[in-house]
């Protein structure tokens, strides 16, 4: 007969072992094996269920009990252990793959839009929310919309103000994207709102002349346009691209296209009006040439005078670029470096 | 346009500033590009008074004392030769600005500082100056061309300075005249603006003369083409005596940058700078049968002008001709035949307005531009013609130097040269500008600029003057009244009258942005190039004579030779950029062009050319090659929703066997390859240039085509590696061609190794891909599935000889 307080003594010792054991692993692995070798069916617990015949009878109860309460402790230790085991190795993990966070990222570059394309798409998304269609007309251009339909008939003095390349004695390259006006007053009937972005051609090549350059011409013909309009329209125009702290002037002009003509300066955007070297300290920056549609054009154009008005701007787009990111050659738009167009990602 | 403010003042009493009146001009549309003092450069230079003078024995220089009244008495040693005691001239002090000249004392180089000298062992303590030291020439001032010190006169106050007594205080206002206002190219017109804008009175110069009983027997004046002389006015003058002008002329014609010739020359000068009319002046001994005509020159008829060069006119230019032939080309230059001589005893004085297209026609066709054509061909008008004339007469007879005559000719058949009524709403005036200007200063405004206004309720009448041809409707007088209401007084509105317009953009210009993005993302940048290029770059691409790129529209006028052809390819341009950036050491890079190609439906043009939108994309560097290029084709495939397919072909630029032309839908679209190796030793590129180059135009049709769902299958797909062996001619596009026959369940096939060696035969080579099985209804069972790679490989075989590698 086995005494009851001789096995409870072997499972005292096994307990002992488990806790001395598991306090030398070293890995969730060893953890494992131990457990099996105690916690398997034939396992070192599970094997003192050998001596329940041996118990007496009134005391099996009790001793099956206590065997029971070994093995859920012993399971609950080596659960924790593994716990345990497991957090290390994680840790020891985290510990070889620590990197040093300041070297280079790895990334794939996306390019940029030309900078003439990003000011373009701009003012298409200022002038289109207010209701812009857009037209883009051809580069090369009859002469009769270059010129004589804007009012600007052969051998008019208003021709010099534009050197103009020549194709054949009556087709031009388009000194300006006001020639798309006419094509467009042909073809439609007031209200008419377009804005006509572009690539004009002038005889000129020098440090701040780039022979090829962009225009947005901008056009509304409806009942009662006023000055005020054109005012308001490119205060709305230049406060979007410059910041709403910009102002406009409007100073008196001339193109043959518009009567009253007028430039338009914005306050300086660097020095806010106060005079600096980059306004030349006016205090003010030259930025577009715009006007009150001349009666002429638009009867050239089929459009009654004395019931529809018109304003017409045009923008040189280039310029906004320049003044905007603050590029200072004009040519360095047109040569495709790459050092130039990695640098201008305009939101 | 130079105005000197001395000048201006003659005939406006301008009570601001210089600078005030810079602003003023500016607010009513005269921009003042340069405003600056005439003696800018000088200052710190009084009047001098030599007290004592002794030659320094043994040299040219003297030592003197020079009382500067209220700065001290200086001793200074002087080189000039007329320097002596008691007499006064101009002292540069310690610290005062002068020209410096040369050793010739005549040429300025540069401005120069006045120190404490030494000379010859005497301290100096200034300096005397000349005329030119101080800027001021003969013209501007009595003795002041003198090599030698400039003598000021008596009354000169001792230590005073210098400035206001020889007319350095003056400024010039350099002001740009815009076309429409050709009424302002003169002193007189800017005076009108000046005394608009300021609101004062408005000074005309004397225009009264008396002629004398005297007349020229017989002489006559004909104007046989009208059409481009519609006034032509000739007087003549007699007892001519030629000699200088008098001091107030020459220094103004000096100011303005002309040279003083003789009084009767300097009458037309003057003329010209005071009311903008050319004038001309002929020697009256020389018009031959005491006859002027105006005509059509004959062809090829020869006149020699006054500058002695020989030019050969044509029917369209027009003379003044006497009764033999030609003695000035009308508008542009006087006759070397008629020239004013100093022995000239009487003259025939011209004011004329000629059309100024014909002037312009002339000058241009002749290459000859003078003041007299710059000035015709901006516009003149005959109320002016008739004012310069009588200023003319007026001018001989203040100078004193010539009579007057009764012989008067007027050929007349121009605008009248009264004030036109015009009548305008006030209410349309207004209507143009968005605000209601008040009457009271439109009247005001209107008076201020000599149009002579009244209202009546809604009406305004006025009487424009025949000088401004540029007022034609009320939006001109809009114009003239916001102008000098001020532009300030605008209110901004946005468009509140006018109707809401739908907006945006079209389904191509958004296709076209759209893509722009999608290849940015690729990694390339955007380029814009010049539309035209160089005839050499057709040979930069090596294009046969009769290639039809070489049909280009030609510029007539082109800047020059690399710029003088519009573009039929964007490749030449694309090449440049990539030679560009490999030369900056741009190692790698992506880039791409939209633009046009102009492709002329004859030549020469006679009608628009095709504009076709193109799309160039050129890539270079390391890690590129001709697969790296056709991906980017596949990626706009992609994005379009359509196929590419390939079909290898030759461009006299690329590589024979790297290069393709692109086709879609069975329309060709385009071509992309490698550069060839002369482009590449042409341009001395480092790495090789890849281009491609797609047709938008083509392309623009798909910018519309929505992408299209394909439901996901229920069960999964199967892949399949194939190892291929088979005979080294046989293309990656055959194989795939026949695996995709075979199944109607493969729906993708990718090559993913290509070998060629020692594990299979020489002749051989080895294609491995990775075909992908979809199912429609039913789950795939690995029977079913090796049944269809049974089926691609005994396909394969029969039609390539391909077997499975082992």
């Amino acid at each position: 007969m086995a005494n009851l307080e001789e096995l409870r003594g072997k499972i005292a010792a096994i307990r002992e072992e488990i806790r001395k054991e598991t306090a030398n692993l070293q890995d969730s692995k060893a953890v494992y094996e131990l457990k099996k070798s105690f916690l398997d069916k034939s396992g070192r617990i599970g094997q003192l269920m050998r001596y329940m015949k041996d118990v007496d009878p009134s005391q099996r109860a009790e001793f099956g009990k206590n065997v029971n309460a070994l093995k859920d402790w012993a399971l609950e230790h080596f659960n924790s252990m593994d716990e345990e085991m497991r957090r290390r190795e994680v840790q020891a993990q985290y510990e070889r793959e620590k990197i040093d966070i300041t070297m280079p990222s790895h990334r794939r570059t996306a390019g940029n839009l030309h900078p003439v394309t990003q000011v373009r798409n701009q003012l298409i998304d200022i002038f289109s929310g207010m209701g812009f269609e857009i037209f883009e007309g051809t580069e090369v251009e009859n002469d009769y919309y270059n010129f004589t339909a804007l009012n600007t008939p052969k051998d008019h003095p208003a021709r010099d103000m534009q050197d103009t390349f020549y194709l054949s004695p009556d087709f031009v390259l388009r000194t300006q994207t006001s020639a798309a006006q006419i094509h467009v007053m042909e073809n439609e009937k007031p209200p008419i709102k377009i804005l006509s972005p572009g690539k004009v051609f002038r005889s000129d090549d020098d440090a701040t002349h780039s022979p090829m350059f962009s225009q947005m011409e901008g056009l509304v013909v409806d009942k009662g346009i006023t000055l005020g309009d054109l005012q308001g329209m490119l205060d709305v125009f230049v406060k979007k691209v410059f910041g709403d702290e910009t102002r406009t002037r409007l100073r008196p002009s001339f193109f043959p296209f518009t009567e009253p003509s007028v430039e338009v300066d914005v306050s300086c955007f660097e020095c806010g009006g106060k005079g600096c070297n980059f306004c030349k300290h006016t205090g003010w920056i030259e930025i577009l040439g715009a006007g009150i549609v001349n009666r002429k054009v638009l009867e050239n154009c089929g459009v009654d005078p004395d019931v529809y008005s018109g304003l017409a701007f045009g923008i040189g787009i280039e310029r906004v670029a320049m003044l905007k990111y603050g590029i200072n050659n004009i040519k360095q738009l047109f040569e495709s470096d790459l050092r130039v167009l990695e640098q201008i990602n305009d939101k | 346009m130079i105005a000197p403010l001395s000048w201006l003042k003659e005939y406006v009493d301008i009570d601001v500033t210089p600078q005030e009146l810079q602003d003023k001009l500016f607010s009513c549309g005269f921009e003042v590009e340069e405003l600056h003092q005439v003696g800018e450069d000088i200052s710190g230079v009084v009047v001098g008074l030599v007290e004592t003078c002794e030659a320094i024995p043994d040299t040219h220089l003297h030592l003197t004392t020079v009382n500067a009244g209220e700065h001290g008495t200086f001793q200074v040693c002087c080189g000039a030769d007329n320097v002596a005691a008691g007499k006064k001239f101009p002292l540069a002090l310690v610290g005062a600005t002068v020209y410096a000249t040369a050793r010739d004392h005549v040429t300025v180089e540069g401005v120069m500082t006045i120190k404490k000298g030494k000379l010859r062992g005497y301290e100096s303590f200034g300096m005397l100056c000349s005329g030119t030291e101080l800027g001021v020439n003969e013209d501007m001032f009595e003795g002041a061309g003198y090599n030698g010190l400039l003598e000021l006169p008596d009354d000169a106050p001792v230590g005073a300075d210098v400035k206001p007594i020889l007319g350095l205080d003056d400024w010039l206002f350099d002001i740009a005249i815009t076309a429409n206002r050709p009424d302002c190219q003169s002193i007189f017109g800017i005076a009108r603006e000046v005394a608009a804008v300021l609101g004062k009175e408005l000074k005309e110069p004397a225009l009264d003369y008396h002629p004398t009983d005297v007349e020229k027997e017989g002489f006559t004046v004909e104007v046989e083409a009208p059409d481009l002389c519609p006034r032509y006015i000739g007087h003549y003058v007699y007892d001519v005596k030629i000699g200088p002008s008098p001091r107030w002329m020459r220094r103004r014609l000096a100011l303005v940058g002309m040279n003083s010739i003789s009084n009767i020359v300097d009458i037309t000068n003057y003329i010209l700078m005071e009311l903008g009319q050319p004038m001309h002046a002929f020697d009256e001994d020389f018009i031959r049968e005491g006859r002027i005509l105006v005509r059509r020159a004959h062809k090829d008829e020869v006149i020699t002008t006054l500058d002695e060069l020989d030019y050969k006119m044509n029917e369209n230019t027009l003379c003044i001709c006497d009764g033999v032939g030609p003695v000035a080309l009308a508008g542009v230059m006087g006759g070397l035949n008629s020239e004013i001589r100093d022995t000239t005893k009487a003259v025939l004085f011209e004011a004329a307005k000629f059309a100024r297209d014909n002037i312009r026609h002339t000058s241009r066709a002749l290459g000859k531009r003078t003041d007299a054509s710059a000035r015709y061909e901006k516009g003149t008008d005959e109320y002016t013609t008739v004012m310069a004339m009588k200023r003319a007469l007026h001018l001989i007879e203040e100078l004193g130097c010539g009579k007057v005559s009764k012989t008067h000719c007027d050929c007349n058949t121009g605008n009248s040269v009264e004030p036109a009524e015009m009548k305008v709403s006030v209410e349309k005036v207004n209507s143009v500008l968005g605000i209601t200007v008040p009457d009271e200063d439109i009247v005001r405004i209107m008076k201020n600029l000599q149009f002579d206004p009244s209202i009546n309720g809604d009406e305004l009448t006025l009487h424009v003057p025949a000088y401004r041809t540029d007022i034609e409707n009320y939006p001109d007088i809009s114009e003239e009244v916001i102008r000098m209401y001020g532009y300030e007084h605008i209110q901004p509105t946005l468009l509140k009258s006018a109707s809401v317009t739908a907006g945006g953009l079209t389904v191509r210009q958004r296709g076209e942005m759209s893509l722009k993005k999608r290849l940015c993302a690729e990694g390339l940048y955007e380029a814009m190039h010049y539309s035209f290029f160089s005839p050499a770059d057709l040979d930069l691409l090596m294009l046969d004579q009769d290639d039809p790129l070489r049909q280009a529209v030609r510029l007539i006028n082109p800047i020059n030779e690399d710029l003088s052809i519009m573009r039929t390819t964007l490749a030449a341009s694309m090449l440049h950029a990539i030679e560009r950036n490999q030369k900056n050491n741009n190692l790698s890079g992506r880039l791409f062009e939209v633009a046009n190609r102009f492709i002329p439906k004859s030549l020469p043009l006679t009608d628009y050319p095709d504009e076709l939108s193109t799309l160039c994309v050129g890539i270079w560097g390391m890690q590129e090659d001709f697969f790296s290029l056709k991906g980017i084709a596949d990626v706009i495939a992609e994005h379009l929703h359509v196929t590419f397919t390939y079909e290898r072909a030759q461009k006299p630029f690329l590589h024979p066997y790297q290069s393709a032309e692109i086709f879609c839908e069975g329309e060709k679209v385009g071509y992309l390859g490698t550069g060839c190796f002369e482009v590449i030793r042409d341009l001395n590129l480092r790495f090789r240039p890849y281009i491609m180059e797609l047709d938008l135009s083509l392309l623009e049709k798909y910018y519309s085509k929505a992408p299209r769902f394909t439901p996901i299958p229920k069960y999964a797909v199967e892949k399949r590696d194939l190892a291929l062996v088979m005979d080294k001619d046989v293309t990656c596009g055959q194989v795939e061609e026949v695996i995709r026959d075979a199944c109607k369940k493969v729906t993708g096939t990718y090559l993913f190794d290509v070998y060629e060696g020692s594990q299979i035969p020489a002749d051989k080579k080895s294609m491995a891909f990775t075909v992908t099985f979809t199912p429609d209804e039913e789950e795939f069972t690995t029977e079913m599935v090796d049944g269809y790679v049974h089926k691609i490989l005994k396909n394969l075989k029969k039609s390539l000889d391909i077997e499975m590698r082992v």
